[in-house]
């Protein structure tokens, strides 16, 4: 009967053990052809101002092998690869982490798989979402980049000049005296606004900038109250992320939006860009919350993918790049 | 009024010889927002493809601006993708290194935005432009470009060529421009 074949192959299915912490997230899960199996993570915060890029390093350095060894005892049978965040992200966490992906796969006996964290994001949407071939709008701490597939790579449509929005929000966020992480306290404030305060507005073709925007919503705070400055902080640039998204769609001519990354977890994002699906009738995917932010579990499942196609990366070839651009990496799997 | 283009910004009708371009209320953003940007844009666009034609680039007369909205002449020529030879592109090398000697970055460079009409090409759509004399944004701009000539023209290479002579012929710092250009192809980015 086929449908042994098929049973069988489900039983022997791939496992993947994914490692992630390219920031403040240190994360290990292993998935498998259906599902996340178990996911384990420790997160690192600092006690005051932002995250120190060799504080949170030494942080994973201090709890990997324990978020290693958790993962592993939930493990159903063989470990097939280790896939591990290649970049981008700050050099100190990710060269951690990558040393640890080495050694486990050594002693794990099985092959190593460096992926791009960008990509990771928008591969785990995809697979928990109804979404097949969407733009993605990837927002998080360090990036923000609209993206879609086309002829063997994930094409950057539009991304930020300067910095990420979420490093934007946390940045006026400490200047307002806000704690890290700052983008859900801006949110909250937003809520009790009255007013909206002229900010910058900065798209250039298909970029966008948000470091002069930071900067004006600083220098707002003082004389306008800080609820307001948020409310306008979020309208202004969110405005200009669902822009390009929507001259993406135009552009590509795709009928699929993903929001992915950690300020995808924002409730005014999600709601402008769902209306602008909406207007242009075209699909709209969030996936659930614990895929957003940055997790082993994206890093696990892109792994999977990749080790299907056949991809394997041979440890001299597995050195870091805190600038690996989504755009660099060779889509095999699709 | 015939409906002649939809885009993700504006709609753009034609009503006997005249073009009006109009920027579509967005409802995602506020008001306040989306009101500002339309006006602005709207200004900005028509003060570029006035200012094009200054600097010896032919546009589209401007008959009349307003909030959201510019009524100008319709050019009634052949898109340049329709007919496009070693000549034209030499002379829409020309035409561009004019543009940008002015300082103006059209932002939207494709073989259906260059019309030829009586034996003179003409530049439309304003709707992305910006000023700016950075080698970069004007070596984005010849580089959206020459992706259009890959894409739908079999004989890009010698096209291309020809496009850079007459390009350098209307602009002194053109080798700088088509240096970066090739680094840009390389980065593999504005597909």
């Amino acid at each position: 009967m086929p449908y042994n074949c098929g049973h069988e192959n489900l039983m022997s299915g791939i496992s993947i053990l994914g490692l992630e912490g390219t920031a403040w997230n240190l994360s290990a899960a292993i998935v498998d052809e259906d599902d996340v199996v178990v996911e384990n993570t420790a997160t690192y915060k600092p006690p005051t101002g932002g995250i120190h890029p060799r504080e949170a390093a030494q942080h994973h350095a201090n709890h990997i092998a324990g978020v290693i060894r958790k993962t592993l005892e939930k493990r159903r049978g063989r470990i097939n690869a280790v896939a591990f965040s290649m970049g981008p992200g700050l050099g100190p966490c990710l060269r951690t982490v990558a040393t640890a992906a080495r050694a486990l796969a050594l002693s794990l006996d099985a092959p190593l798989i460096g992926v791009n964290h960008c990509i990771a994001h928008i591969e785990v949407g995809i697979w928990k979402t109804p979404a097949h071939d969407p733009v993605a709008l990837y927002v998080s701490g360090a990036n923000s980049q609209v993206l879609s597939y086309r002829a063997g790579h994930y094409r950057v449509f539009g991304e930020t000049l300067d910095i990420g929005i979420g490093n934007a929000l946390d940045k006026f966020a400490r200047s307002a005296g806000l704690s890290h992480p700052g983008g859900p306290k801006v949110e909250e404030l937003a809520k009790h606004a009255t007013q909206y305060i002229k900010l910058p507005y900065t798209v250039k073709g298909m970029d966008f900038s948000f470091s002069g925007l930071a900067t004006a919503a600083h220098e707002a705070s003082r004389k306008y109250p800080l609820p307001d400055v948020c409310h306008s902080f979020q309208e202004t640039a969110f405005a200009m992320l669902v822009e390009v998204t929507e001259r993406a769609v135009a552009h590509t001519g795709k009928s699929e939006v993903l929001l992915a990354g950690g300020v995808g977890a924002n409730s005014r994002l999600r709601e402008m860009l769902g209306v602008m699906c909406n207007d242009r009738g075209i699909g709209f995917y969030v996936p659930e919350k614990r895929f957003m932010g940055d997790n082993g579990a994206m890093i696990a499942y892109l792994g999977l993918l990749m080790y299907k196609s056949g991809y394997r990366t041979e440890i001299p070839d597995s050195k870091v790049n805190p600038d690996y651009r989504p755009d660099d990496a060779v889509v095999t799997w699709r | 009024m015939k409906i002649i283009g939809n885009g993700a910004e504006a709609v753009i009708a034609l009503e006997g010889n005249t073009v009006i371009k109009t920027r579509i209320q967005k409802h995602y953003r506020l008001k306040e927002i989306d009101e500002g940007i339309r006006r602005d844009r709207t200004r900005t666009e028509a003060r570029l493809i006035s200012e094009a034609r200054r600097c010896g680039v032919p546009t589209p007369v401007i008959r009349d601006v307003t909030d959201f909205e510019i009524k100008m002449e319709y050019i009634d020529g052949t898109a340049l993708k329709e007919i496009i030879n070693i000549a034209l592109s030499e002379q829409t090398g020309e035409l561009i290194g004019r543009l940008h000697s002015c300082g103006i970055v059209h932002g939207d460079l494709t073989t259906s935005n260059i019309l030829l009409k009586n034996g003179k090409l003409f530049l439309i759509d304003f709707g992305l432009s910006y000023l700016d004399k950075s080698v970069e944004a004007r070596g984005v701009d010849i580089h959206v470009l020459f992706q259009t000539f890959k894409s739908t023209h079999e004989n890009h290479v010698e096209l291309i060529r020809a496009f850079k002579k007459g390009y350098a012929r209307t602009f002194s710092d053109a080798a700088y421009i088509i240096a970066r250009e090739k680094q840009i192809e390389s980065r593999g980015r504005y597909a």
